[in-house]
């Protein structure tokens, strides 16, 4: 035994009691996420009181969003949001999927490697790069085809149509496919603009979730004599199906909430949407465009109003994305 | 002969239909096309970038400020020196609240407030980011006005739930072996934590970091209506302060030809150097497992 | 002599389930000592009571008595973080700390309870690797990460790190099971000359290592301390059929 005196003298600091300082500031440290979420919900709360006071329900459903008149209501920036991201979620999901297949499935390493690092990196992009692209590249070659149409003497009858028709503050099926401006910019880009963003979101979610997929699944199908495709298609997509969906929403929270890339190119107007072609705008692109210029206390809270609900809805978003996950993963896995 | 053409005959399944093999092939090469279709934008960004925005990446691009409306040359130093700034800033609140948020959701997994921390910070990670901006307006800006001081608590806020993911994820790969011996040798946790399993932990932690420095480092929604912008290079955190995203919205929704080749520099500067800390972190993660 | 460690109905729960059930041991000074029993019976269980590793494990909870030097480890003033610090702990598989070399290793429980002194540090390693039977092995490469030794010098490097903060006992859950046989048999000898310098609890579910390096041993069944006694003794004339029946191998 060695004697008591060449043992190391314990310190004070090194108590339990240090042990509790600790636990407290590290408590206080993470307790800021709680203190942003309540804050947020608090200032964005008061600052929009007077809209939600004044307008009431009609501030959501109220289709003039007129500043001069000082009547807000938001039903067609709503509306905005809710057609580019869905939208661009259909036309993206199909081709997140199969790159994520490409990468998890088809490439060889040497390939899969920089392909999903690729993919990547279309996530780090910043929007307002995206937004630059897209104004300065693709809205000229939209604007190119916009052009030809009006000029095409063929197309001269349907145009007249569809013109009385916007005019009357109406649209049809086929006048909604009509191109109603020049410039390239309008609804269409931010479709395109947006499902170019959002596309990363889903293939790494997918990919990952692919990845995931036991072998046994795999080999149990192709046992069966499958092809890469049936095994593809019926032992790894409905494997993944739930962690799939579950990059799905996370897109879909990441669409509903973009921002400058879409405040860009969607040419700012608060008009009922007549046509794909027109100029529109979202919840997200209005706060971008006009918070700046509100002086008024009712169109500045009335802004904020539609901070609070884009908070509101990817909040929606989120818990939707857990129960859906929750609900469909297969037994077993995580 | 006779009796293998039997067995054959006998399972008509062992041969490949025709249609089963073509759609096979198809569907092949759909995805190989979609996937073309996926990583074409980001070449073709870069490649544009490139080309209009590499040539006014001078001298006087990283020395200058913009020369007025409608003239010609000057540079974007006031928003280099405002988005390093204002990111230093943000990354004192990111790194501090996130690695301690992932610290208390990985190491007191008992404590009653831990679930409610989890799910805000979930929450907090799908928050658009205008919205954040709107959040430090009404905190900041309204009473003291635009500042940098203000885009860098938005950014900050932006940060803080990405750091807290990555560090939860990191020290629960941190075998619970090690905090055991730790804590055997009678040291106290907040030793074995701080001093054994931080650093085990570390790679992993400053890739987290660095994601979320590349993600909010291209953000402008958030800095609008807070750090507002500058024209000259400021560097008092108290007053509007301009940065790379904000100054390429401003040059890629102006009139002028010269601010539009400013804006198409930022942009290759801005992605070049997103793309290299991307990398950067991918390596750091990688070494350490 | 009065024994170094005593505990008296020990009891230990995890949530509803009862893991050990009412055991009385006492343990000498200077003596090594085996926990044998078949795979699940309670003795890592049972050795984490000692240094109030349960702590730290929800739901679990230790009732009863357990008296090192006199002092209960339980008692209500006792800090268990001090606690630990007197009773040193190997685990099942080497878990040197992974950021750390080899010297900062061993002299991490001190150097992290604020020991600057180099000489110091430098003398309480050299004496725990020698104590270790490791020192010959590794002190032309003290600053190497640790994670570079093989797995039985890792596994001695954590004796040497457990020795370094001069236990006044050692816990060794089953030490050597992670191990090649001719680690395992340095580890073995080393056992002997431990037990000059600590008093040593080893867990372990192989019974020829309990008869090789133990002077007492005790058979857990079910969270029942069957049987405690001297090894020779225990191995050659049980008192319990079941420990008799273990012993031969006929369970187990
Ligand atoms: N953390 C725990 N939670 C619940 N039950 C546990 C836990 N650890 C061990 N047990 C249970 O306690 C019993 C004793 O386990 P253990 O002490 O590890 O046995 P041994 O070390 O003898 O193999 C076993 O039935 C085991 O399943
Ligand atoms: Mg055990």
């Amino acid at each position: 035994m060695s004697e008591p005196a060449h043992r190391p003298t314990t310190r004070a600091a090194l108590s339990s009691g240090s042990d509790r300082v600790f636990q407290v500031l590290i408590l206080a440290l993470a307790s800021v996420i709680v203190l942003v979420f309540v804050l947020s919900v608090y200032q964005l709360g008061r600052e929009a009181w007077p809209a939600l006071h004044t307008f009431g329900w009609h501030f959501f459903t109220g289709r003039t969003w007129n500043p001069v008149e000082g009547k807000f209501g938001a039903a067609s920036m709503i509306a905005g949001t809710l057609v580019t991201s869905l939208a661009a979620l259909v036309i993206s999901v199909p081709l997140a999927v199969a790159s994520a297949l490409f990468v998890a499935e088809y490439a060889p390493k040497w390939l899969a490697n920089p392909v999903g690092y690729l993919i990547e990196l279309l996530a780090a992009v910043p929007s307002v790069v995206y937004g630059l692209w897209a104004l300065f590249v693709i809205a000229p070659v939209l604007g190119r085809w916009q052009t030809a149409y009006f000029l095409d003497p063929a197309n001269v009858p349907t145009l007249t149509r569809c013109n009385q028709l916007w005019a009357e503050g109406q649209t049809s099926l086929q006048c909604f496919f009509v191109p109603s401006g020049a410039g390239g910019r309008g609804l269409a880009l931010a479709v395109i603009i947006l499902t170019v963003m959002i596309l990363p979101y889903t293939a790494s979610v997918a990919r990952d979730v692919i990845r995931l997929v036991p072998a046994d699944q795999r080999e149990a199908m192709y046992a069966l004599g499958a092809t890469k495709w049936e095994v593809i298609s019926r032992a790894i997509l409905p494997y993944a199906r739930a962690g799939i969906l579950g990059g799905v929403i996370l897109a879909l929270g990441r669409a509903l909430g973009e921002t400058l890339a879409v405040a860009m190119v969607i040419g700012d107007s608060q008009e009922i949407l007549k046509s794909l072609w027109g100029n529109a705008s979202t919840v997200a692109s209005v706060i971008a465009n006009q918070f700046g210029d509100a002086q008024e206390t009712l169109h500045r809270s009335s802004v904020v109003a539609l901070g609070l609900s884009l908070f509101a809805l990817s909040v929606i978003v989120n818990f939707a994305a857990r129960l859906i996950i929750a609900r469909l993963t297969p037994k077993g896995l995580q | 002969m006779m009796r293998a053409a039997a067995v054959t005959s006998a399972r008509p399944a062992a041969r490949l239909s025709p249609v089963r093999r073509v759609k096979n092939l198809l569907m092949g090469a759909l995805i190989l096309l979609a996937t073309l279709l996926v990583v074409a934008p980001l070449i073709l960004i870069f490649v544009y970038l490139l080309r209009e925005g590499l040539g006014a990446l001078n001298l006087d691009f990283f020395t200058r400020t913009p020369a007025p409306e409608g003239e010609a040359g000057g540079g974007l130093l006031n928003a280099i020196a405002g988005s390093l700034e204002m990111l230093a800033m943000a990354s004192v609140i990111g790194v501090l609240v996130g690695v301690a948020g992932g610290i208390f959701l990985a190491e007191y997994p008992r404590h009653p407030l831990m679930p409610t921390v989890r799910m805000l910070s979930d929450v907090l990670a799908g928050i658009p980011a205008i919205v954040m901006g709107l959040v430090a307006y009404s905190l900041i800006v309204l009473r003291f006005g635009f500042s940098g001081l203000a885009g860098a608590l938005a950014l900050g806020f932006l940060m803080i739930p990405i750091v807290v993911r990555t560090t939860e994820e990191v020290l629960k790969l941190v075998p619970l072996s090690v905090r055991e011996a730790g804590l055997s040798l009678g040291l106290p946790q907040w030793v074995v934590i701080l001093n054994i399993v931080l650093p085990a932990a570390a790679g992993g932690i400053v890739t987290g970091v660095m994601l979320a420095l590349a993600r909010v480092a291209g953000e402008a929604a958030p800095l609008l209506f807070t750090a507002f912008g500058n024209s000259s290079v400021n560097l008092d955190p108290t007053r509007p302060m301009s940065a790379l995203p904000l100054e390429i919205y401003r040059g890629a929704t102006s009139a002028y030809d010269e601010n539009q080749r400013l804006a198409k520099a930022g942009a290759l500067l801005l992605i070049t150097l997103i793309f290299l800390t991307s990398l950067l972190a991918r390596r750091a993660s990688r070494v350490k497992r | 002599m009065t024994p170094l460690l005593s505990t008296s109905d020990v009891n230990i729960f995890y949530g509803e389930k009862q893991a050990v059930r009412g055991v009385n041991l006492e343990v000498q000074r200077g003596s090594v000592n085996a926990l044998i029993g078949p795979s699940g019976c309670g003795k890592t269980t049972f050795l984490r009571a000692i240094n109030r590793m349960h702590d730290l494990t929800p739901g679990a909870r230790v009732t009863g008595q357990i008296l090192l030097d006199g002092e209960d480890v339980y008692g209500p003033d006792v800090d268990p973080v001090t606690m630990r610090r007197r009773v040193g702990m190997v685990f099942q598989k080497p878990n040197p700390f992974p950021t750390m070399s080899v010297f900062d290793n061993v002299v991490s429980g001190l150097k992290l309870a604020g020991v600057r002194d180099s000489r110091r540090l430098m003398d309480v390693a050299e004496r725990s690797l020698r104590g270790a039977a490791l020192w010959e092995e590794v002190k032309d490469r003290l600053r190497m990460p640790a994670t570079g030794l093989s797995g039985g010098q890792q596994q001695r490097l954590c004796i040497a790190r457990a020795l370094a903060v001069e236990p006044e006992i050692l816990l060794m859950d089953e030490p050597t099971s992670a191990l090649d046989p001719a680690s395992t048999a340095r580890i073995e000898d080393l056992m002997t000359d431990l037990k000059k310098v600590t008093t040593i609890i080893i867990v372990t579910h192989n019974m020829h290592q309990a008869a090789r390096v133990s002077d007492t041993t005790s058979f857990f069944l079910n969270g029942d301390l069957v049987e405690h006694g001297v090894t020779d003794q225990l191995f050659t004339s049980p008192r319990d059929g079941r420990t008799e029946a273990y012993v031969t191998g006929r369970f187990g």
